[in-house]
């Protein structure tokens, strides 16, 4: 068993009996369900739209090498430096290499998975950088020292008066039980962070290769902000968020909004196409965009699951997941938690430390049915438990079905284990639960059905 | 090999193998409903942006009423003035930030009150103590209630989102259906010289980051009024 699997199950459980956690999972995500079926309903035709989605998105990842190459000359015409990164690591070292030439010393941050993915704010604090997230879920969660609990509400998992003592202790704020003066404790606490910030660092959700451009959504206008007042920005881009042209966005950006938050369109969606141009009042004098592989290139490489690429993160599968809503965003210690993470995650972080995930999973396809870009997620979690255990094949289970086989495939032999299991079956019932329980983890959060007093076959013969 | 070829390297070897469309599993019967461009596509699919301006208007209207923008059909020039002059004394601004712009020049001088304009440069701590930022924009996109703002047509990136309150002034003119139509509008009127921020605005800034309740105001403008003429 691997550690990460260890981990998941410990928190698993302590997740999937807290009474608290289960109730603002409740309140948030019913909240947004209401509001998602509220929008979809706004559309003429939901399901079209999804078909097109999915068309379009295999188009750009299918000719990624085309679009990513128009992409990088389109955006250093217009005076922005494209750094390509394989690794993790490489975009780290890019990153820190802009900083440190800048003579920087305040980083003000807007979200980016990426920059989680890569553990950006470590690095950088680490070489003594100080930086401030600005997304106010991200704000709160980087005080607690904690990474984001959800790819679009980081905070989701904690509660006003958590947020009101966590002000408290950490920015001297006296206590309250209004979100709104929350939310205004941290404007305030941001605004000077912006003002004299050195450098801007933000993700992206699109990146147009048509007019090369960088598409970034968001709600509160820290990232407008973040791509305004620092001298020097920097954008981080997974190299799958590729979109051919500009006109598509008629079509992502409302169905992001919808999927994603239950929005008709997020409040700000800004293309940025450069550093501040000739005539243009301010913005930033030097604009880079760092493109990251991080092994996204070995998924595009497994035709099977490439469509994991087409992925918009807007969080709506991790919405609907059984899973999710029961053991929460932490206990699958990745970056991208619910379906979508246990679909990516084995393929950016290894199978077999990550095969768990895709182990955990109802299967119900409800993920699959409400993914705007029409990824097959439940079918990947099939596939990544097949290349799990075909790489690497389980004794104990082939073992197992070996025996299994050989008793069926002999009908007396069956028989006789049949009846042995009849006269067994009340013994086990008695033990169940104790050491002597030969099925003790399976019954441990199961039942285990009695075994039936007819059999179809017995059935079937005294129906004659 | 720099990393740039070594990455492009992989995608093309990866892309040797073909995969299959959407909705594909294997028996080569994709959904393959829709070929061709979104765009093309998307009036029939997304929420219908309206036909005449009437129609838009009233789109419009019902967007801004569930954002929380406040959205002004007006008849004359004089008619955005005097709301104007009534917003000023209402919320007791002090101090307005604009810009050099068609309809800016028209009206923000009638107000009376110390202007600072970001054309040419400006002092960000100035720009952040004015009570509102009034600007011009591209487009007003009826399907959605959106405001689509230029640097060029606003007053740089930071006029329309560091004041806490922001106002629109704009034509009946510039009011365009969906943001199929906008976008494509845009790439006409641009052509490869784009401004280098281009942006959707759809309501006052908001956040629902604690326990998914509404707040106005948490980075950008509490207040978005849109003056329509």
């Amino acid at each position: 068993m691997s550690s990460s699997f260890q981990q998941f199950l410990t928190d698993a459980t302590r997740v999937a009996g807290d009474i608290r956690h289960r109730g603002l999972m409740q309140t948030a995500l019913r909240k947004y369900e209401v509001a998602r079926d509220r929008k979809k309903a706004a559309f003429s035709d939901w399901e079209s739209a999804r078909d097109a989605a999915a068309e379009t998105k295999w188009e750009a990842i299918n000719h990624l090498d085309e679009h990513l190459e128009n992409l990088a000359q389109k955006l250093e015409s217009r005076g922005t430096k494209v750094h390509w990164a394989s690794t993790a690591a490489q975009a780290r070292e890019i990153i820190l290499g802009i900083i440190k030439s800048k003579g920087a010393c305040s980083i003000i941050k807007s979200k980016a998975m990426t920059a989680e993915e890569i553990h950006l704010n470590e690095a950088m604090e680490k070489a003594g950088y100080e930086v401030v997230e600005s997304d106010l879920g991200e704000y709160i969660v980087q005080l607690r020292h904690e990474p984001p609990y959800h790819i679009v509400f980081p905070a989701m998992h904690l509660t006003r008066d958590q947020i009101s003592e966590l002000f408290e202790k950490e920015l001297g704020s006296a206590p309250t039980r209004e979100p709104e003066e929350l939310t205004m404790i941290a404007r305030r606490a941001l605004r000077s962070k912006y003002i004299t910030a050195d450098i801007g660092i933000t993700g992206a959700n699109f990146a147009i290769a048509e007019t090369g451009m960088i598409s970034i959504t968001e709600n509160e206008g820290n990232a407008r902000l973040t791509a305004a007042l620092p001298k020097t920005m920097i954008t981080l881009v997974g190299l799958e968020k590729i979109l051919p042209k500009m006109e598509d966005l008629a079509l992502f950006l409302p169905m992001l909004a919808t999927a994603g938050a239950g929005q008709a369109l997020t409040c700000y969606n800004t293309m940025y196409g450069g550093p501040r141009q000739p005539g243009e009042v301010d913005g930033p004098e030097e604009y880079h965009v760092v493109l990251l592989d991080n092994r996204r290139t070995e998924l595009l490489a497994d035709p099977e699951q490439r469509d994991a690429l087409h992925c918009i993160r807007c969080g709506a599968c991790l919405n609907v997941c059984p899973i999710f809503r029961n053991v929460g965003g932490h206990t699958y210690g990745t970056t991208y938690s619910g379906p979508i993470g246990s679909v990516i995650t084995p393929h950016l972080r290894g199978l077999q430390e990550w095969k768990h995930l895709s182990a955990s999973s109802s299967l119900c396809g409800a993920c699959t049915e409400t993914c705007p870009v029409k990824i097959d997620l439940h079918h990947h979690l099939l596939h990544n438990r097949r290349n799990a255990s075909a790489s690497r094949p389980s004794f104990f289970e082939r073992k197992a079905y070996q025996v299994f086989a050989w008793v069926v495939n002999r009908p007396a032999i069956y028989r006789i284990a049949k009846q042995c299991g009849r006269i067994l079956d009340p013994i086990r019932r008695a033990v169940q639960g104790t050491v002597l329980d030969p099925v003790k983890p399976w019954t441990k959060t199961r039942d285990l059905p009695p075994m039936p007093e007819q059999s179809f076959k017995e059935w079937h013969r005294n129906r004659k | 090999m720099n990393e740039r070829e070594k990455i492009l390297g992989r995608i093309r070897e990866a892309l040797k193998v073909k995969a299959s469309r959407p909705g594909d599993h294997g028996d080569g019967q994709g959904t393959a409903r829709f070929t061709g461009r979104p765009v093309e596509g998307a009036r029939d699919w997304l929420p219908p942006g309206g036909d005449t301006f009437e129609e838009q208007a009233a789109r419009f209207q019902t967007a801004s009423t569930e954002l929380k923008t406040d959205f002004r059909l007006l008849n004359s020039i004089e008619e955005v003035r005097s709301n104007l002059a009534a917003l000023s004394t209402e919320c007791g601004w002090k101090t307005v930030a604009t810009h050099v712009g068609e309809l800016t020049d028209q009206v923000v001088p009638s107000l009376g009150l110390p202007v600072l304009k970001t054309d040419g440069g400006y002092d960000v701590r100035a720009l952040e103590k004015c009570d509102v930022g009034i600007t011009g924009c591209d487009l007003l996109v009826a399907q959605t209630g959106s405001v689509l703002v230029t640097n060029r047509s606003a007053g740089g990136r930071a006029l329309s989102v560091l004041p806490p309150h922001h106002l629109v002034l704009a034509r009946r003119t510039q009011m365009v259906p969906d943001l199929a139509t906008a976008l494509q509008t845009v790439q006409k009127r641009y052509g490869s010289d784009y401004p280098s921020m281009i942006s959707f605005i759809t309501g006052p800034s908001r956040t629902g980051d604690i326990e998914r309740i509404l707040v106005l105001g948490a980075h950008g403008p509490k207040k978005l009024t849109v003056l329509v003429f």
